[in-house]
């Protein structure tokens, strides 16, 4: 009744074409940027923006670049936190060389840098594939995060190898990074920020690209045959994923933390993303955001929750039942709903579609 | 799925994550980023559990000039993100300091703490430059950085080498934790190794630090260091000290930072790891009056955090320590700026007047516990000076007298070069404390 299409007629190529046919759906859509972009910064507290929102929307990030080489063209990457990594440390390079220069603009250099990096280490996946890909891109992970550790050059020589945000507007008066960022400020760059680059992905994944992506990721000899040349689509695929996750390895650098050091980007870094992205939802771009919402959101949720309820209760408690919970949620999400958040969310449309009557 | 139940708890989430807790006006607000959980929690938790029993024992006895102490933790599981998290959580205008337990989380706090004017006090860690009070008005290092730590460690080696000019040609080997805090040294061992003429040697480990057979293989067979020394942490300790054992690596020349010389340490490895040495700035056992009335009116009264055979050990005390600084910073605040629950902001002008002399120190019942300390404007970090101690298989033992770090003629120098370059990149210029 609710979600009720009948009646919503396609007369152009362009109607059916859109990114949201049915009316609902762009109602909710609007309702949601209007939430995002008006409703949480009045109502969120300092915490909820600088702690939750940020991290989540540099999550859904760098999930939407994963996406886009796990999920759309089926190629394993454990690569991500070395490419996070390259992010935030070209970005740091840029920045400290170039002063003059604008974050936006560094931000997207050191996508591009890392893209033209993760293009190179995707190369083998020319002639492996599947777990053995997987252990390729390992290589980039221990190497990468090696280099970044090693080679001070990077660091700009600093004593402990930590890297930090050099102070930068985003537009006249209102500062990104530094002392006198504010949490509102840094949300609002970022929601705008990641819902463009999210609307580009969605649009790269409904046109040629994305189709060459998901015909190699269905069956590469088939679609070879078809005449998409797989050096292309596989490398593409790379070079576009990890421009994503290195604008997202910047921005967890400069507008997150603040201060990184190549520590952060460690295997964990990204066997995180490759959770997200499959209890998202693998080849799904809302699966992204869904994904990290449920990485990054659910444990401290879990631990105020826990504090709220009882506040006396010991810190070691919280955090070890934290663990608990959190694993097993995994486990009975990946059990309930293997597709991920991002089917379970299609299922809901579609029952919301035919209630109340259920046939 | 049932989606009713999902949406249902995800309402209750939210319900109960909005939850804030409210604070009362009339008691003195201290946040403590601490570990229970994690890889390093064996370490984190003995230092967390001293740290709190040390207000415990204030609020016995009547508080700081009768203001009681409202203590509140978070476990940062040494994780970086996680620390900005905690922070972000308990951090209030009438916070009196943070005290993060880890250099990669202070890294990340000293913009934050600044801009919220919260006196951050990396007590033996964190970033060394920070003692640079014109460039960091709200970092404080006091008693010693790890730049003092290295400059101790080599000093020592010197006295028992026989002066400087014995240390020319020797090898002296780096075991350090590869993050942040174990890096830290690295630039003052090389331009001491220069000044000196000995050879350095680096063996970076890799985080947690479980796997260092073929660092010391290399330690043990090939290179063969006259000395080692080690910035490790957690279970990185006890594996460097039972592989060093396992090649037949001279306990006596092998030398930890303060944060690798405890009982947790040395334990695991059993008789192996008797007399390895380490540097301390503080007292262990309970024969000081303060421990002994956390004993007292903490432990007997049934309210102790943890179990009471730990009080006591090099980490306790160390936390007891911590807190100790904190409680008199904020009782120098309170003459400057009244007798009542300050700001952090009022707070950090204590940190900075802050002058713990030996009568001051037997008064909180710590005499012989510490050195003195003495915080100027400019100068953060103090004395700087450390003792080594020697674990004899039962416990830690001081082998040394208090030795002095060359602050004045190498070390401040780079402090205040490194400070400067910090100021530059950040655009911050640094105030005038003459």
């Amino acid at each position: 009744m609710l979600y009720r299409e009948a009646g919503q007629f396609k007369t152009s190529y362009a109607k059916d074409q859109a990114i949201f046919p049915i009316r609902q759906d762009r109602i909710l859509m609007a309702i949601l940027i209007a939430i995002a972009v008006l409703g949480v910064p009045a109502l969120a507290s300092e915490y909820f923006l600088e702690t939750i929102f940020v991290p989540f929307l540099i999550f859904a990030l760098a999930a939407i670049g994963l996406n886009i080489l796990t999920g759309y063209c089926g190629q394993l990457s454990l690569g991500t936190g070395g490419f996070m990594a390259c992010g935030a440390f070209f970005a740091y390079k840029l920045a400290t060389a170039f002063p003059e220069l604008h974050l936006v603009i560094i931000f997207l250099l050191s996508g591009l840098g890392t893209a033209l990096v993760g293009a190179a280490f995707g190369l083998p996946s020319l002639r492996i594939k599947g777990f053995y890909l997987a252990v390729a891109t390992l290589a980039a992970q221990f190497f990468l995060v090696w280099m970044f550790n090693k080679f001070d050059w990077w660091t700009n020589y600093s004593a402990s190898g930590v890297i930090s945000a050099p102070p930068r507007e985003v537009v006249p008066g209102f500062f990104l990074t530094g002392n006198d960022a504010s949490a509102v400020t840094k949300y609002l760059f970022l929601v705008c920020f990641v819902a463009l680059m999210a609307l580009i992905a969605k649009n790269l994944v409904r046109g040629r690209f994305g189709r060459s992506w998901m015909a190699i990721r269905d069956m590469d000899i088939a679609a070879e045959i078809i005449g998409i040349r797989p050096l292309w689509a596989k490398l593409s695929a790379f070079a576009v994923s990890s421009f994503y996750i290195g604008v997202a390895g910047a921005l967890w650098a400069f507008v997150y933390t603040g201060s990184v050091e190549a520590l952060a980007f460690q295997i964990d870094r990204s066997f995180q993303v490759l959770f997200m992205v499959i209890i998202g939802g693998l080849g799904s771009i809302l699966g992204s955001f869904l994904g990290a919402a449920f990485i990054v959101l659910l444990p401290i949720l879990l631990n105020n929750g826990m504090l709220a309820i009882d506040p006396t209760i010991s810190t070691a408690l919280v955090s070890h039942i934290e663990f608990m919970i959190f694993g097993a949620l995994i486990v009975l999400f990946l059990i309930v709903e293997p597709h991920g958040l991002a089917r379970l969310w299609q299922i809901g449309k579609e029952k919301l579609r035919l209630w109340p009557f259920p046939h | 799925m049932n989606l009713r139940a999902l949406g249902l708890a995800a309402l209750g989430a939210a319900a109960i994550a909005t939850a804030v807790p409210v604070s009362a006006a009339d008691t003195q607000y201290i946040p403590g980023l601490m570990y229970r959980s994690g890889p390093y929690a064996p370490n984190g938790v003995p230092f967390a559990n001293g740290f709190q029993d040390y207000y415990k024992m204030i609020n016995a006895t009547g508080g700081i000039n009768g203001v009681m102490i409202e203590y509140e933790e978070c476990d940062t599981a040494y994780n970086n993100d996680r620390g900005v998290e905690c922070y972000e959580r308990l951090k209030r205008p009438e916070a009196a300091a943070i005290a993060p337990l880890s250099t990669g989380i202070t890294y990340a706090l000293i913009e934050r703490a600044t801009a919220d004017k919260i006196p951050l006090l990396s007590m033996g860690y964190g970033r060394t430059a920070g003692s640079d009070g014109t460039v960091f008005p709200y970092v404080f290092t006091l008693p010693a950085t790890y730049w003092s730590g290295a400059d101790i460690i080599v000093n020592y080696i010197a006295e028992k080498e026989g002066g400087y000019e014995a240390l020319n040609g020797k090898k002296i080997a780096l075991v350090y934790h590869d993050s942040a805090y174990g890096k830290e040294p690295i630039g003052t061992l090389e331009a001491l190794s220069k000044k000196h003429g000995f050879d350095l040697s680096l063996f970076p480990v890799a985080h947690p630090g479980l796997e260092q057979k073929a660092t010391w293989l290399q330690i043990g067979r090939q290179v063969r260091p006259d000395w080692t020394m080690m910035w490790g942490w957690g279970v990185m300790n006890s594996t460097a000290i039972k592989e060093a054992a396992a090649v037949g690596y001279p306990m006596d020349r092998f030398v930890g930072i303060w944060w690798s010389g405890s009982e947790q340490d040395v334990t695991p490895a059993g008789a192996q790891a008797n007399n390895y040495k380490s540097l301390n700035f503080h007292g262990t056992g309970v024969d000081y009056p303060a421990i002994q009335e956390v004993l007292t009116k903490v432990h007997d009264a049934g309210n102790g955090t943890g179990p009471r055979e730990e009080v006591g050990t090099v980490l306790y005390n160390r936390g007891i320590m911590n807190a100790a600084i904190i409680v008199e910073a904020i009782r120098t605040a309170q003459e400057m700026h009244g007798k009542k629950p300050l700001m952090g902001e009022q707070v950090r002008d204590g940190f900075e007047a802050l002058n713990i002399d030996n009568a001051r120190l037997e008064a909180m019942g710590l005499a012989g516990f510490m050195e003195p300390i003495q915080i100027t404007c400019a100068d953060h970090e103090g004395t700087g000076r450390a003792f080594v101690q020697q674990w004899n298989g039962t416990e830690w033992k001081p082998v040394s007298d208090w030795v002095e770090p060359n602050r004045a003629g190498l070390l401040r120098p780079m402090i205040e070069e490194a400070a400067a370059q910090y100021a530059a990149e950040k655009g911050i210029t640094p105030r005038d404390c003459s």
